[in-house]
């Protein structure tokens, strides 16, 4: 009998109930909420009379449609926003889950709260009515996003149903070149397999280029593992994990500290595991990379070029045809010159201290570039706080850049930061879909030192160009 | 939730690859805190233009594919975020079935608890089903569920496969939380050990 994979042991440490057929009930952990895809799971058990099974265990925050002006305390102009956010103000004190309101500073966004107060540990199992729940898989904790009648779900039941995944390993190999980034890994993953290569699959990424990565850069890899279909991505936890862990608000302590500890070591994949499919990318082949249509595999290096209908075949060769047409593209024109009138960074992919490190050693005495506008948005308050203490807020504000409150922001534009139509956007965001970040909206998405270097020169420009 | 056994209607065929769930339901109808009445805004861009007038040539606005109660699609339908506002708005508008080769893994999660069915085939079934498709309203196809088949509007035949337990469920309208709810005792055991093994969570 062959090893175990990492998911193997995490699935295995939570299989509430198995049923002939293979159906298990998995035990949640953690389960973590926002107002967007919640109100309808508590209102559904309200209706049948039922209880929150393990207040302990969930942890709610408002992040998609809070306001990110500073002058948010004066509440939320767009009535239905306002209702959804009041909806799980009151939710979560009938209820008693853990809460952090908008005026905590430790709001922010779930995926980013989350880590932050030590929420998320290794092998854990952690979900959330957000596709995006993929980011704690950084953790080597079993992450993935749930539909809101799943949400209902746990809340009765602390449990899912569920069949398990098949293993899929992604591994890359050797050092990453100055200037490419854990956004750059996580997209040109997806430009190879695309966005439906790891239907059916949860991901472990592994290899020296990730063992290198920060935890943060770790969340921004697993982050996008739904972009590439995945149902979760994980890296197994090491020391830079423990560092990392150690000392949050709700991680354990003492004794505790200790015996998590010893079995947080054994959760890596043996060496005689079966994986089901195999990925392996030389860090050293990778460049800094852009997308130029409208789904997240449209993805190449930026010294490329626009490329045309006919490069493609079956299905895809509409697609990129509508996509060209959406983003307003013609084949062969370079994509270093490609002009933006707008920079976003932020979200749940690259909205944490070091993507904010990134963008303020590009702009550092320099000047967002004329008829650009450029917003940067914190993940949480105290990643607010921490860039303020660095002296990053005051490099963004000099530099013309506006720096807002915490939230989801742009990224899918449900409160007022929004694109014009039409209006060209560099987004360290996870998703370039048709209208995303605002009605008939152009996104490209690029590395947090890609978005800062195409506010600088007002066109997408490679990063390395400026380092 | 209503029992899915049998449904005879018309397809429309929607052969555009990676058809996302910003695509399916745009996130300014994200702000409802109810599960109804989202079928008019079902693909709201791709439908209406900026007024909010008909786009004519979008397939649900063609005479013969108002009704539609099964969608062909293209590969991956439903990728993207979790929002199971696009069952809910798919389900509101009336669709019943949706036949791809692939769907991204929340989406297809999410049908299921919608009383919706999805049907993954080989990529020649579905372009069979989509040339059949494209025949508008007077073809209408059929899905079997119980049977396991679609009968194309020539009568011909094509199996699908589907999950046991996820069958069980649609064919009965079952709702799954009070089943998990019977394994209480099993959940309330599990806490127990794991309470024991791991202290800290």
């Amino acid at each position: 009998m062959s090893g175990k994979t990492l998911y193997d042991k995490i699935w295995d440490a939570h299989v509430a109930h198995e049923a002939e057929d293979g159906t298990c009930l998995l035990y949640i952990d953690r389960h973590l909420v926002h107002e967007v895809t919640s109100p309808q799971a508590f209102e559904g058990l309200r209706m049948a009379g039922r209880k929150v099974h393990a207040p302990d265990k969930t942890i709610a925050v408002p992040d998609h449609n809070v306001p990110t002006t500073l002058d948010r305390a004066k509440g939320i102009e767009n009535e239905e926003s306002r209702i959804q956010v009041e909806a799980l103000d009151r939710n979560a004190r009938e209820t008693g889950i853990h809460y952090y309101p908008v005026d905590d500073i430790r709001q922010g966004i779930v995926h980013i709260v989350g880590p932050e107060q030590g929420w998320t540990l290794p092998g854990m199992t952690v979900v959330c009515g957000d596709s995006h729940t993929a980011t704690h898989g950084a953790f080597g904790a079993l992450a993935h996003g749930i539909g809101t009648s799943e949400v209902e779900h746990v809340l009765a039941t602390q449990t899912l149903i569920q069949k398990k995944s098949k293993n899929m390993k992604v591994e890359i190999t050797g050092k990453l070149k100055p200037g490419v980034t854990a956004k750059d890994i996580t997209m040109a993953v997806i430009g190879k397999t695309g966005t439906a290569g790891g239907t059916g699959y949860v991901i472990e990424y592994c290899g020296e280029a990730i063992r290198d990565l920060s935890m943060e850069g770790r969340m921004t890899v697993c982050n996008m593992a739904i972009e590439g279909g995945a149902r979760a991505g994980l890296i197994a936890p090491d020391e830079t994990t423990f560092e990392y862990v150690k000392g949050r608000p709700h991680a354990p302590k003492g004794a505790q500290w200790e015996a998590a500890l010893a079995w947080w070591k054994t959760l890596v994949s043996d060496d005689d595991a079966h994986w089901d499919k195999v990925i392996t990318l030389d860090a050293d082949e990778i460049e800094p990379v852009v997308t130029w249509g409208t789904s997240p595999e449209d993805v190449l290096p930026i010294t490329a070029k626009v490329p045309a209908p006919e490069d493609f075949t079956g299905g895809k060769v509409e697609a990129v045809k509508r996509a060209l047409d959406y983003m307003g593209l013609t084949p062969g024109t370079p994509l270093n010159e490609i002009k933006v009138d707008a920079v976003f960074v932020g979200s749940c992919t690259n909205g944490r201290i070091e993507d904010l490190r990134e963008v303020a050693k590009i702009l550092d005495g320099k000047k967002v570039a004329d008829g650009v506008r450029m917003m940067i948005v914190p993940g949480s308050g105290l990643v607010r706080e921490q860039a303020e203490a660095e002296g990053l807020a005051d490099i963004f504000k000099a530099a013309g850049a506006e720096w807002r409150l915490a939230g989801c922001s742009m990224c899918l534009a449900m409160n007022p930061d929004q694109l014009a139509p039409e209006e060209r956007c560099a987004s360290t965001s996870n998703r370039n879909f048709e209208g995303r970040q605002g009605y008939k909206g152009r996104t490209h998405l690029v590395s947090p030192g890609m978005a800062a270097a195409a506010a600088v020169t007002g066109h997408l420009t490679d990063v390395r160009e400026m380092m | 939730m209503e029992k899915f056994e049998k449904l005879t209607g018309v397809a429309a065929p929607m052969p555009l690859v990676n058809i996302d769930t910003d695509m399916i339901i745009p996130k300014v109808f994200l702000k409802t805190i109810k599960r109804s009445g989202l079928g008019v805004n079902l693909f709201d861009e791709m439908r209406y233009d900026r007024e909010g007038n008909e786009i004519p040539d979008f397939v649900l606005n063609k005479p013969q594919y108002r009704d539609a109660e099964i969608i062909v699609a293209g590969d991956n339908f439903g990728c993207g975020s979790s929002r199971e506002h696009a069952p809910w708005a798919l389900r509101d508008f009336g669709i019943k079935a949706v036949i791809s080769t692939s769907f991204a893994d929340i989406f297809y999660n999410n049908c299921f608890k919608n009383g919706i069915l999805p049907i993954v085939l080989p990529r020649d079934e579905v372009d069979l089903l989509m040339a059949d498709a494209e025949k508008g309203q007077n073809a209408r196809m059929t899905v079997d569920l119980e049977n396991q088949e679609i009968t194309t509007s020539d009568g011909e035949t094509i199996a699908f496969e589907i999950d046991p337990f996820r069958k069980h469920c649609l064919m009965n309208g079952l709702d799954d939380i009070g089943l998990t709810l019977e394994k209480k005792a099993s959940i309330d055991a599990f806490e127990a050990r794991a309470a024991e093994a791991r202290p800290w969570v």
